[in-house]
């Protein structure tokens, strides 16, 4: 029967199952005690309000069909939000707060877990995970993020992850006479070929940061925290784990400021007109970067997303003309690169009406080919580690190599539920040094304003330079 | 039927039978009106929360006292005053009379296609409306396109006058309903009395100042609160053109509401602020009720 399954969705997706995971057939956490004479699950999921970006829905109907046909007489109905991503997350809560509106499987960005935990949203898996043999096969950090620290207990069987680094455009770097390949060792080295760009490259914007609060989490995660945690204080820049408290006044933070501050009155990133905007993010992606009017930009490892074939952009030559590099660290310190991860997972709502047959329909989707599949179509980093070295997996896309290999130097966000107000308020300080309305000092204070009233002045700790 | 009158103990009875048919929509009210309502003023002196806690705290008055020392919420209430004022009181209200007036001058056609014109951006949804502002003003824009061929200065009108371009947005969308209810006011000046005054020599400016705004006072005034609450509320207009941004100077009170609301998940705070903004409405209405009242004395 599991093998039966497994077979149809390896068809499904069209993918040469080298599959090994197969030998997951263990009974699942099915006899949990839940009834299960409902035999319908509600599957949420986020569908981009760019329209053309349907790659979860054709991934996951196949699926769907799949699991239906291996388990007669249930029902998977996908429910897919169509929303911006902060509107996404507010839609999902606001779902599953009633039991008359809580899907059975919900998608989850995994920064946002952890909140929802403590909101009473999310039922623990340890109960299934325990009789899950495929779970030994997860990254650790990615484990990790999916357990609430007060129980330690573990909320979400996380899909997939994504890392962060340098984009730059081989041609533009080969005309503005700097090396290629290019592989920065301190922030400064990232100014001095983008200053470079400047001079030598006339109607090309050197380099793109993210800022801004209409940047959204864009703003904090690949343009400040790619920073941030690149300076001494790293892990502790921004919270404090051992004291649990939240840093303000910290030397590291005005040093990444700085950074954005100096690209951009220098006039070596978009101007503040542009990047402020709305939607630049995908000015980024489908015109700036294909049209070679970007020389380098701060960005995930997604971006080949816009590029392929069935892309909002298809751009074949991009293989031969984006190269990547890792973000140096400030001063070239130790272990010299640095990395942010954030990543998406399956949980089921506390107020699931069907949880057990929620965990089986995850559990189809989380073997070994399954994964390998998703990660490869979606261009997202591997979770799994027989995924990650999975030949299909890396050749899927010549970058996926690149981008697996920075999840040894990457970095999670605070997984708090303050987070999202302290995201706030690091783009409200980007903003300020952006427009150049306030000095980076000034800015920097109102950030510790803004955290301290966010958090309370209790949960706060002043660094120690 | 009889004639006997009813007797004085019944009377009472008589009464609530007459109420009986009244008490479904009570209950209608009261469940769906006045709950809702309720839970609000509730929910803004707790610290509710969407997401990050599960339960839920009484708070007292801090959620109003953390408004009043917030600079972004001042700014919200400052740009929302400067919206209202801006767009519903002296652009919808004014811009309708003028455009009801000419029309009254105008042949039959030039009013019809008028009319079909003006109505038609108000019969648009907000957030069409304001998507259609939005690539009227945005860099690449109408606007500027227009610009460009007149060899004028170009702007990016969003990010550096965002509040003058959602103000020209909102009287675009809302000017329409002003100049319906100023068409039917109009409409009831007596010609008689525009007729004796002409003859008395009153200039055009005269007639308008002295006898025709006169007549149609209170229509003004209750127009006047119409669009203001109306426009109190615009969240959609804004939100598509600019999100509040850049930074917040464009932010009004309801795009800070739900920034406070539902992207930092602080519901408690963010139904405070609705509760702030229900009581700026209401201010303004007292104020037009008043006028009315003392236009009725």
């Amino acid at each position: 029967m599991r093998k039966a399954l497994l077979g149809a969705i390896g068809v499904a997706v069209a993918l040469v199952s080298t599959a090994s995971g197969c030998g997951s057939g263990s009974k699942s956490g099915s006899d949990s005690g839940q009834g299960g004479s409902e035999k319908t699950i509600k599957v949420v999921y986020q569908q981009q309000l760019n329209n053309s970006n349907k790659v979860q829905a054709n991934y996951l109907d196949p699926m769907v069909t799949a699991f239906e046909k291996a388990n007669p007489g249930t029902t998977v109905k996908l429910i897919p939000v169509t929303a911006a991503e902060n509107d996404y997350y507010t839609k999902i809560q606001l779902m599953m707060r009633s039991p008359a509106t809580a899907p059975d499987l919900v998608y989850e960005d995994t920064a946002i877990i952890n909140s929802d935990v403590a909101a009473g949203y999310l039922r623990p898996l340890d109960g299934y995970l325990g009789s899950w043999p495929d779970w030994s096969q997860y990254a650790d950090p990615a484990k990790a993020a999916m357990k609430y620290a007060a129980d330690g207990k573990t909320y979400g069987v996380p899909d997939n992850t994504d890392t962060r680094g340098i984009w730059y455009n081989k041609e533009i770097f080969t005309r503005a006479g700097l090396p290629v390949p290019w592989q920065p060792k301190t922030w400064d080295d990232v100014l001095a070929a983008a200053r470079t760009i400047k001079a030598k490259a006339p109607g090309v914007t050197p380099l793109n940061l993210y800022t801004g609060i209409a940047g959204g989490e864009q703003s904090s995660m690949q343009g400040f925290e790619m920073l941030l945690y690149g300076t001494p204080a790293a892990n502790s820049a921004l919270y404090d784990a051992g004291q649990q408290k939240w840093v303000v006044g910290s030397q590291s933070f005005k040093d990444a400021l700085d950074f954005v501050h100096t690209v951009y009155s220098q006039g070596l990133a978009p101007s503040a007109q542009q990047a402020l905007g709305t939607d630049f993010a995908s000015a980024v992606a489908t015109q700036l970067i294909p049209q070679g009017k970007l020389a380098m930009d701060i960005d995930g490892s997604w971006m080949p997303n816009n590029w392929i074939r069935t892309g909002p952009q298809p751009w074949p030559e991009w293989e031969s003309t984006m190269g990547m590099a890792a973000m140096p660290t400030q001063n070239g310190q130790a272990p010299g690169k640095v990395s942010m991860s954030g990543g998406w997972a399956w949980s089921i709502p506390a107020k699931a009406k069907n949880p057990d047959l929620a965990w089986k329909f995850l559990q189809s989707l989380e073997t070994e080919s399954a994964s390998a599949a998703w990660n490869s179509v979606n261009a997202t980093i591997a979770v799994r580690k027989d995924v990650a070295a999975d030949p299909s997996y890396l050749k899927a896309l010549p970058t996926n190599e690149f981008f697996s290999a920075l999840v040894a130097s990457t970095y999670y966000r605070p997984g708090l539920p303050a987070y999202t107000q302290v995201s706030s308020a690091i783009q409200k300080a980007m903003e300020a040094v952006t427009t150049g309305q306030s000095s980076v000092a000034q800015a920097a204070g109102a950030y510790d304003d803004g955290v301290s009233s966010a958090v309370g002045a209790d949960k706060t700790v002043h660094s120690t330079p | 039927m009889s004639s006997v009158p009813a007797a004085p103990s019944r009377a009472p009875l008589r009464g609530l039978l007459r109420g009986l048919p009244l008490l479904p929509s009570l209950v209608l009210l009261l469940v769906f009106l006045a709950g809702p309502i309720g839970y609000c003023v509730y929910y803004a002196f707790t610290d509710l929360q969407l997401t990050g806690a599960s339960g839920t705290n009484f708070v007292g008055l801090r959620n109003f006292t953390r408004a009043f020392d917030d600079p972004d919420f001042l700014n919200a209430v400052e740009l929302t005053l400067v919206f209202v004022v801006g767009s519903a009181v002296i652009g919808q209200n004014s811009l309708g009379l003028a455009l009801a007036a000419l029309m009254e001058k105008a042949s039959k056609p030039v009013r019809s296609i008028t009319g079909a014109v003006v109505v038609a951006a108000w019969v648009l949804p907000e957030v069409v409306a304001g998507y259609l502002m939005y690539a009227f003003f945005y860099q690449q824009g109408s606007l500027n396109a227009i610009l460009r061929l007149l060899h004028l200065p170009q702007q990016n009108w969003l990010y550096t006058l965002p509040i003058l371009a959602v103000c020209i947005a909102n009287v675009w969308r809302g000017t329409a309903f002003s100049m319906l209810v100023f068409s039917a006011a109009l409409s009831e000046v007596p010609k008689e009395l525009v007729e004796a005054a002409e003859m008395d020599g009153a200039g055009p400016w005269q007639r308008l100042w002295r006898v025709t705004l006169p007549v149609i006072r209170r229509a003004v005034l209750t127009n006047l609160m119409l669009v203001t609450l109306q426009t109190l509320s615009v969240f959609g207009l804004i939100y598509t053109m600019t999100r509040g941004g850049p930074g917040n100077s464009s932010q009004t009170l309801p795009v800070f509401m739900y920034q406070q609301a539902f992207q930092n998940s602080l519901i408690g705070y963010g139904t405070a602020v609705a509760l702030v903004l229900l009581a700026v409405g209401g201010v303004f209405s007292a104020v037009y009720i008043r006028m009315l009242k003392v236009e009725e004395d």
